[in-house]
């Protein structure tokens, strides 16, 4: 039951006051985020580094956790009310939650989402409680080489496995690896493709590129289709509450859901997208009545937020425990740790039991925070909507801009904020996922300077990293991954002539 | 996303279609992006070969680069194949002034701080031209906006938070 000691001492550090007050200004930012089209918890994390930079470690990762899981309830709210997802992770919400929005049920399917997004929250963070430690114990032994393969596995299942085209998705990858060679090699001092631009020897700055892809790009992308016709805002009609037969038809598609989003997200598979969309077909599968799912079936939006929420809360395990990010938003929160100079992973539990104890136990105050947020004063956030669209997105780019003149004053790298724009911009036209590039930005450097001094340690003998079990059976799993969809994807063309 | 009355379509997972159809044409645009991944392979390559090193034990900086560069590579190949094939999803029209309005208002944003004209003026110009290029007709109004948009924001980072914001004349004066 070490467990449960340290998450009391966790909480004891995350009921401090102004830890309380960091954990409100996250779940209030986050909700806003989430609310609002065309900024998520990635960007909103991204723009607050070079402003935090300056706080307190503990309180800005407990804000940024904050921003994350806000995120997550608040973009639920966009869904059902203007069928826009902010993100993909809430695109299976806008299916049945926007029909029950038509329909004047948008007050019980905010509501099933609120409580949905809560029991699966709280679920999910007793499960990082228990899993985290265990992990942490496994973690302790890896070698570098092991980690080299853990981040080879990530890499694949982040950009090729789950994607709609693994291709694209490693092409994105590429580009986040090659921006990650820029800069000057911290082991030997070399500068890597800088072309002579002093301003590129420190690297690529991970808030400008994230930055750049979200928000400019963003930006960019919704100017150029606004002609094809806007998204009309559904008012909440009727009543808030859930009727006691909605309870009964929420409760165990809450538990499912997070039953599919926890591990899913914990292993590092690939984000929440893929517990939402098994959420929602098992839900269908299993509903007494599935002549309702396309006309409004509180099931389909209770599993697939409770999903959402879990697998948001398990990527926090590979990024606590191994330092493995899995998302674009636990990408920019290893960047935050990074910032202050944090390595999260077993060292990081040995060392600051504080700081990632009173993060994990601020995780259920956020918890509870949120649903007192969302569910009495969802019209509060409703309001959010009714900003123009042109002032929101032109302010978007104004903070988009200050963030970037923070981390780095320099017109190179405004040049480079623009840049990456356009690229996030030519990404969402040409369907390229956005979040591989971020992984291969953060992670790449790491997942080199492991795999170079596991060659250090072995003396240049590259067997090194099939002679650890864990490293060969990780490798291998990576390479599976890798050829899986395409294997999959040519049985699927032979059937497809079968026919 | 369109807004469709496509009841059917609404339970299907988005596992997309094979990416390769047999009778769609070559997608020239796809092709470009294509050309554009081969270059940057070639560029790390020639970059990385360009490295004067002493020698390292085990792996030195040029071997990751290398892998990259040839994976790009694959990459760039394999891309244009399927722009070849037209694998690309379809892709709508786009309004192609906006985005001019849009990259025109960082230019002159970069231009103003580059010259030295302060944080607050670059960022009520990009304000107005986000703006205008979403649709709205005020340009004044929104460069007013803008203005005091970046008033607060330069009283709140750069006072408040001591973060150094660029300055010019308005700053100084004002502050």
């Amino acid at each position: 039951m070490e467990a449960i000691d340290s998450l009391l001492h966790g909480l004891t550090i995350a009921m401090q006051p102004l830890n309380l007050v960091y954990a409100l200004i996250g779940v209030l930012l986050g909700t806003a985020v989430g609310v609002l089209p065309g900024i998520g918890p990635a960007l909103t994390v991204a723009l607050l580094l070079p402003v935090t930079f300056k706080l307190d470690p503990a309180g800005s990762l407990i804000m940024f956790a904050g921003i994350y899981y806000g995120g997550m309830y608040g973009g639920s709210t966009t869904s059902i009310l203007i069928n826009t997802p902010g993100e993909s992770a809430s695109m299976v919400t806008a299916l049945e939650g926007n029909k029950m929005a038509k329909a004047g049920r948008g007050g019980p399917a905010l509501a099933t989402a609120a409580i949905g997004s809560f029991v699966a929250g709280t679920l999910a963070t007793l499960g990082i409680v228990f899993l985290a430690p265990t992990l942490v114990s496994v973690a302790v032994n890896f070698g570098p080489e092991d980690y080299f393969a853990l981040m080879c596995v990530a890499f694949i299942t982040v950009s090729a496995t789950f994607g709609d085209s693994p291709v694209r998705g490693l092409t994105a990858l590429f580009i986040g690896l090659v921006l990650g060679l820029v800069g000057i090699d911290k082991l030997t001092g070399q500068p890597r493709l800088s072309f002579g631009v002093p301003d590129l020897l420190d690297g690529v700055e991970v808030t400008t590129l994230a930055v750049g892809l979200f928000a400019v790009g963003e930006a960019l992308y919704v100017a150029s289709r606004r002609h094809l016709g806007e998204e009309q805002l559904e008012p909440v009609r009727g009543s808030l509450w859930m009727t006691a037969k909605d309870w009964k038809r929420s409760f165990w598609p809450w538990i499912r859901g997070t039953l599919f989003g926890f591990p899913i997200g914990a292993l590092p598979a690939g984000g929440a997208e893929i517990p939402t969309f098994l959420s929602y077909s098992t839900e269908r599968r299993l509903s007494r009545n599935p002549e309702e799912f396309g006309h409004g079936a509180i099931e389909g939006v209770a599993g697939p937020e409770a999903a959402n929420n879990a697998s948001a809360a398990g990527t926090l395990v590979p990024l606590l425990t191994l330092g493995l990010p899995t998302s674009a938003t636990a990408a920019m929160m290893l960047a935050g740790f990074q910032q202050y100079g944090l390595n999260p992973g077993p060292l990081l539990f040995a060392e600051r039991p504080d700081l990632v104890w009173g993060l994990i136990a601020s995780l259920f105050i956020a918890n509870g925070m949120l649903l007192i947020l969302n569910l009495p004063l969802v019209g509060l956030w409703v309001r959010l909507l009714a900003i123009p669209q042109p002032w929101l997105y032109a302010g978007i780019l104004v903070f988009a801009t200050m963030g970037t003149i923070a981390a780095k004053p320099s017109v190179v790298e405004l040049s480079m904020l623009v840049a990456f724009g356009v690229m996030g911009f030519v990404m969402r036209r040409f369907d390229f996922p956005i979040a591989p590039v971020v992984v291969g930005l953060i992670l790449g450097p790491v997942a080199e300077a492991q795999l170079r001094r596991a060659l250090q340690i072995s003396l240049g003998d590259p067997l090194v990293l099939v002679q650890s079990p864990m490293s060969a059976t990780l490798l291998g799993i990576a390479l599976l991954a890798l050829i899986l969809p395409f294997a999959l994807r040519g049985m699927n063309r032979f059937k497809a002539s079968e026919d | 996303m369109l807004k469709s009355g496509d009841d059917a379509e609404a339970g299907e997972a988005p596992v997309s279609a094979p990416d390769i159809s047999e009778d769609r044409k070559p997608d020239i645009e796809a092709l470009v992006i294509a050309a554009v991944l081969l270059v940057l392979a070639l560029v790390i390559f020639w970059d990385t070969a360009a490295l004067q090193l002493a020698a390292t034990y085990g792996l030195g900086p040029k071997a990751m680069p290398y892998v990259i560069a040839a994976g790009l590579g694959v990459l760039g190949v394999a891309n244009g194949v399927l722009a070849w094939r037209g694998g690309f999803p379809p892709r709508e029209t786009i309004d192609i002034k906006a985005i001019v309005l849009i990259l025109g208002g960082f230019a002159a944003l970069i231009a103003t701080i580059g010259l030295g004209g302060g944080f607050i003026p670059a960022t009520a110009i990009l304000f107005a031209a986000t703006a205008t290029a979403f649709g709205r007709r005020a340009i004044h109004i929104d460069l007013a906006i803008g203005l005091v948009l970046g008033v607060a924001v330069f009283l709140l980072f750069d006072k408040l938070l001591t973060l150094a914001l660029p300055a010019g004349p308005i700053e100084r004066l004002l502050f």
